[in-house]
C-alpha cells in the first residue's frame, strides 16, 4: 500500500476503534474519557512549551476556570442539563480565553525560568482564591447538576464528549502548525530576539497561542467537572501538583514540539499511572516518581524526538545537501 | 543625495563606561558605508542604539527623516531598517526554507494571512535568495546544523527576504572562508545596486571594507576618530595609530 493509503487506513481504524470502544470495554469508559482529557492537556501544553518554548506550569488555571464557569452557568442558568453543559462549556472556554489574553500581555513578557515560575504562581493563586470565595462554594467546592439520562448511559455520554475534545484539538493544531503561525511559534522558540529584530509582533503571537491553549483547556474543564461530578478548588479544578505537572511530563515524554508526541506521551503516561495505582497501591507515587526520573534521564527529547534524531528522513528532515540539485 | 540614516551626537553609557560619545554619522540613500574601529570602540553599541536595542542617553537618530531613537526594535525593523548580528542569529531548529518563509516582510503577516500557509510566490523568492547566497542545495537542512559561515549567509538571505530599505551588517565576512569572501563582496554590491538596499557595514577585514565601502567612519574609544573615502582613511595617521596600532 502507498504511504498515504496506509495512513488513511490506520486513521480509519483508530476512529472506528474509538467509536466502538465504549461497547467493547464498557468498564473502562471513564478511564478512557480521562485519557482523552490527558491528551488535550499534553497537546495544549505543547503549543506553548514545545512549539513556542514557553514552559508554562499554570495552564491548569484555564482548565479550572472553564470548570467553574461551566458549573456556575449550569447552577444559575436554569437551562436544561445538556443546554447548560453546552453553553456552560462554551462560556468557560471564552472566559479562559479572555483571561489568557489579559494575563498573557503581562506574563508572556517574562522569559525562560521566570515565565515558568510566574505561571506556577498563577495556578496556586487561583486554587487559593477559589477556596476562599463563597460564590463558588469556597473550600467546599461545587457539585454540577446530576446527569438526567438512564443509569449507565452517563459514562457513554461523557466518553463521547471527552473523545470529541482531542478530536477537535488535534486537527486544529495540525492545521495551525502547518501555517505561518506555526513558523512564528518555532521562530520565537529558537530565538525570540531575532524574531523581534526581524520585526515580528511576538507579543501578539505569544498571546494568541496562549488564548488557543486556554480555549481547549476551558472546554475540557467544563466536561471534566461534570464527568467527575464534584469540583474541589485545589484537587480537581486547579491541581497544580497533579494535572499541572503531568501535562508537562506527558508532552516531554512523547516529544516536545511534535504534533503526535504529546498524544503518545499522554497514552503511555496515563496507562502507566493507572497500572501503578491498581497494582502498586501504596507505591504508586514512588513508581510515578521513578517514571518521571526515567523520562527526564533517558528521553530528554521524548519518544518522538528520539525517533526523529534516529530516523530524521522519516520525519521529512534532510540530513545532507541534495547533490542532484546542487547546480540549480 | 538625501540622508537615509542620520545619527546625530549619540551618546550611550553603560555605568561609567562611555561606549558612544557624541557620535554623528550620515548614510545617504543607496550608499555603501563602512564603520571600522578597534575592538571595543563602540561599533556594535552604535548599531544596537540605531536599531532600538537599548535607549540612548542623548542625541538623535533619524531614519528617512523620522526620529526613531524612542522606538523599539520590532517597530524600527518594520520601518525597513534591519540589522544582522555579529554572533549570527538564525532559527536553529527550523530548516533554511522555514527560516526564509518566516522572514517575509511583516506587512504580509496580517491577522488573516497569519493563519495561512506560506504562499507559493514567497517560497519561490526564498529559493531564489537561497540560491543567491549559495545555500540552495542545503535548503532543507536544519539551520542549526549549518556551519557558522553558512549561518551567516542564511542570516543575510533572511534579511533580504524581508525586503528592507537599509541593512546594518555586523561583520558580514567574519567566519566566512577567505576563498568565498570575494563572492560575498560581489553579492553585497549586488544587494546594494540591484535590490536598492542601503548598507552600513561593520568590518574588521581592512581589504574588504576598503574595496566595498565608498565612505568610511572610524570609531575609537567610543568617539568618531576620522571619516572619509577609503583612500583617505587608509592614509589618516590617527586611524593608523589607533586602529592598526602600527608605527
Amino acid at each position: 500500500m502507498k504511504p498515504l493509503a496506509l495512513r488513511r487506513a490506520a486513521l480509519a481504524a483508530v476512529v472506528a476503534l474509538a467509536l466502538a470502544a465504549p461497547y467493547l470495554l464498557p468498564n473502562w469508559r471513564t478511564q478512557m474519557a480521562l485519557l482523552f482529557i490527558m491528551i488535550v492537556f499534553a497537546l495544549t501544553w505543547d503549543l506553548l512549551g514545545g512549539q513556542m518554548g514557553y514552559n508554562s506550569f499554570g495552564n491548569v488555571l484555564f482548565f479550572g476556570v472553564g470548570m467553574y464557569v461551566c458549573a456556575i452557568v449550569q447552577r444559575d442558568g436554569h437551562l436544561g442539563y445538556f443546554a447548560g453543559l453546552l453553553l456552560g462549556s462554551g462560556a468557560g472556554a471564552l472566559v479562559a480565553v479572555a483571561l489568557a489574553a489579559l494575563l498573557g500581555s503581562g506574563i508572556l513578557g517574562l522569559r525562560g525560568h521566570y515565565f515558568a515560575i510566574g505561571t506556577l504562581g498563577l495556578g496556586v493563586a487561583a486554587g487559593e482564591l477559589a477556596s476562599g470565595w463563597d460564590f463558588v462554594g469556597a473550600g467546599g467546592g461545587m457539585v454540577p447538576p446530576l446527569y438526567p439520562g438512564a443509569l449507565g448511559s452517563r459514562e457513554t455520554f461523557f466518553y463521547y464528549l471527552c473523545l470529541a475534545l482531542p478530536a477537535i484539538t488535534l486537527p486544529f493544531l495540525r492545521w495551525l502548525y502547518k501555517g505561518r503561525f506555526g513558523l512564528v511559534l518555532n521562530a520565537i522558540r529558537d530565538d525570540e530576539d531575532k524574531a523581534e529584530a526581524m520585526g515580528l509582533r511576538t507579543t501578539r503571537y505569544k498571546t494568541s497561542a496562549w488564548c488557543i491553549s486556554a480555549f481547549f483547556l476551558g472546554l475540557s474543564g467544563g466536561a471534566v467537572g461534570n464527568l467527575l461530578g464534584f469540583i474541589d478548588p485545589r484537587e480537581v479544578a486547579f491541581p497544580v501538583d497533579t494535572f499541572g505537572v503531568w501535562m508537562v511530563l506527558m508532552a516531554i515524554l512523547g516529544g516536545k514540539g511534535t504534533l503526535w508526541g504529546p498524544v503518545i506521551g499522554a497514552v503511555i503516561f496515563h496507562v502507566t499511572k493507572e497500572l501503578a495505582w491498581t497494582y502498586l497501591l501504596g507505591w504508586q507515587r514512588v513508581s510515578l516518581g521513578l517514571l518521571i526520573v526515567v523520562i527526564v534521564v533517558f528521553f530528554p527529547v521524548g519518544i518522538l524526538g528520539w525517533a526523529r534524531e534516529r530516523w530524521p528522513e522519516r520525519f521529512g528532515h534532510a540530513v545532507e545537501a541534495s547533490p542532484g540539485e546542487a547546480s540549480r | 543625495m538625501s540622508a537615509m540614516l542620520e545619527v546625530d551626537r549619540v551618546r550611550k553609557a553603560f555605568g561609567g563606561l562611555l561606549a558612544n560619545k557624541d557620535v554623528s554619522l550620515r548614510v545617504p540613500a543607496g550608499g555603501i558605508f563602512g564603520l571600522i574601529g578597534p575592538n571595543g570602540s563602540g561599533k556594535t553599541t552604535l548599531f544596537n542604539s540605531i536599531v532600538g536595542h537599548h535607549p540612548i542617553d542623548a542625541g538623535s537618530i533619524r531614519f528617512e527623516g523620522r526620529e526613531i531613537s524612542r522606538l523599539r526594535v520590532p517597530q524600527i525593523a518594520r520601518l525597513g531598517l534591519l540589522r544582522t548580528f555579529q554572533q549570527t542569529r538564525i532559527y536553529g531548529g527550523m530548516t533554511c526554507v522555514e527560516n526564509m518563509a518566516i522572514s517575509v516582510p511583516t506587512s504580509e503577516l496580517g491577522w488573516r494571512s497569519m493563519w495561512q500557509r506560506t504562499p507559493e510566490a514567497d517560497l519561490r523568492k526564498a529559493s531564489d535568495l537561497l540560491e543567491f547566497v549559495g545555500l540552495f542545495p542545503k535548503r532543507h537542512l536544519r539551520a542549526g546544523d549549518l556551519s557558522f559561515g553558512q549561518q551567516k549567509l542564511l542570516e543575510l538571505a533572511m534579511a533580504l527576504m524581508s525586503a528592507p530599505r537599509m541593512l546594518l551588517l555586523d561583520e558580514p565576512t567574519a567566519g566566512i572562508n577567505p576563498t568565498l569572501i570575494n563572492g560575498l563582496l560581489e553579492r553585497l554590491r549586488k544587494i546594494n545596486r540591484q535590490f536598492g538596499i542601503t548598507l552600513l557595514v561593520i568590518e574588521h577585514n581592512m581589504r574588504v571594507i576598503m574595496e566595498l565601502a565608498e565612505y568610511v567612519y572610524c570609531l575609537a574609544h567610543g568617539e568618531l576618530l576620522a571619516e572619509g573615502k577609503p583612500e583617505q582613511i587608509q592614509q589618516d595617521p590617527r586611524v593608523l595609530e589607533a586602529y592598526l596600532g602600527a608605527r
